[in-house]
């Protein structure tokens, strides 16, 4: 059993990647920066309907729209804050992944900050707290003294 | 003192996150925010289903309450919801408009035949295009546009009848007393 091991592992890994790069179809631009900024922004924008997963990864009928959206104003010569815009527009802050900070998404970009402060204040006042020994009230020692002696 | 706040620390953590997780709880994820609502209805101009050489714009329904429905042959729930929407048809208080989305027509065309028709009219968004200007996500949708051209609500989901008679049939019927109230100022 354990020698099929290595080449189950390897059949799996192949699998998960041909699933990987069968879900998106290829979309080619003559210009560099135009192909970059498209990876760059489908990997930014989130799909609607499978929500944990960007566009670039979704095989969902939305976000392969959404794609020949972004696409297409690449070719007509928009930038990515005019996509990101358009996107926004019409889903709301939702569909990015990196969502502007404003009172709406203030926890969501402060919370992560607090929780770690909290937690760092509370490790140091357990840990100063553990090395620490309290003193006995003087009553408290007579009567322990006294119990020892007995 | 110290003794209190042992206690009451770890009690008082353990009644916040109850409360924020039992508020999570509540709320469905699928249903994101639209910021269309308050906005202007996106203009589109489409083909409609019973007749393609003719077409409809969201701007000929100016001046009505009117409700815009997003559905497919394809989608199972919009099957539910279909004989919720024959409901508000015969309620007869605003036409419904229906966005086929992303369908075929003969399918739609049958789809209607065998289950009936509630729409004053269908359109073909075969591309989705128009979807996309509407944040169409998840089919079916509903929203209720008022007199001005204004979307005032969104429904996302299949509509049930609680939703129909609690929800929309309240809003739409504000909506056009709102609209009859302004047409008298008018004239």
């Amino acid at each position: 059993m354990r020698t099929y091991m290595p080449a189950l592992a390897l059949v799996l890994f192949l699998v998960a990647s041909f699933d990987a790069h069968a879900v998106i179809e290829v979309r080619n631009f003559d210009d560099p920066a135009k192909q970059e900024l498209y990876e760059e922004i489908i990997n930014e924008l989130r799909c609607l309907v499978c929500q944990n997963q960007n566009l670039a990864a979704s095989n969902a009928a939305l976000a392969k729209d959404l794609r020949r959206q972004a696409y297409e104003m690449i070719q007509e010569g928009a930038d990515k804050s005019q996509i990101r815009d358009y996107m926004t527009a019409r889903y709301g802050d939702f569909v990015l992944y990196r969502p502007p900070v404003k009172a709406t998404t203030l926890a969501l970009w402060i919370g992560p900050i607090v929780l770690l402060v909290v937690g760092i204040a509370i490790v140091v006042l357990v840990a100063r707290r553990r090395g620490t020994v309290e003193e006995l009230p003087e009553e408290e020692r007579q009567q322990a003294r006294k119990l020892l002696e007995d | 003192m110290k003794g209190k706040l042992k206690f009451w620390l770890p009690a008082g953590i353990f009644v916040v996150l109850t409360v924020v997780l039992g508020i999570g709880l509540t709320l469905d994820p699928r249903e994101v925010p639209s910021p269309l609502i308050d906005e202007p209805a996106p203009p589109f101009q489409l083909s409609r289903l019973s007749d393609p050489a003719t077409s409809f714009a969201p701007a000929d329904m100016r001046g009505k309450v009117w409700v815009l429905n997003v559905w497919a042959s394809w989608c199972v729930s919009c099957r539910a919801e279909h004989e919720v929407l024959k409901v508000l048809a015969a309620e007869k208080l605003v036409p419904i408009v229906g966005l086929n989305y992303k369908d075929r027509p003969q399918d739609a065309r049958q789809w209607l035949d065998r289950l009936g028709d509630p729409y004053e009219l269908s359109v073909m968004d075969n591309d989705g295009r128009a979807g996309i200007d509407w944040g169409v996500y998840g089919v079916p949708e509903t929203f209720i546009i008022d007199q001005q051209g204004t979307i005032r609500y969104k429904h996302i989901g299949p509509v049930d009848l609680p939703a129909l008679t609690q929800v929309l049939i309240p809003k739409i019927k504000t909506l056009t007393q709102e609209a009859s109230r302004s047409s008298v100022r008018r004239s």
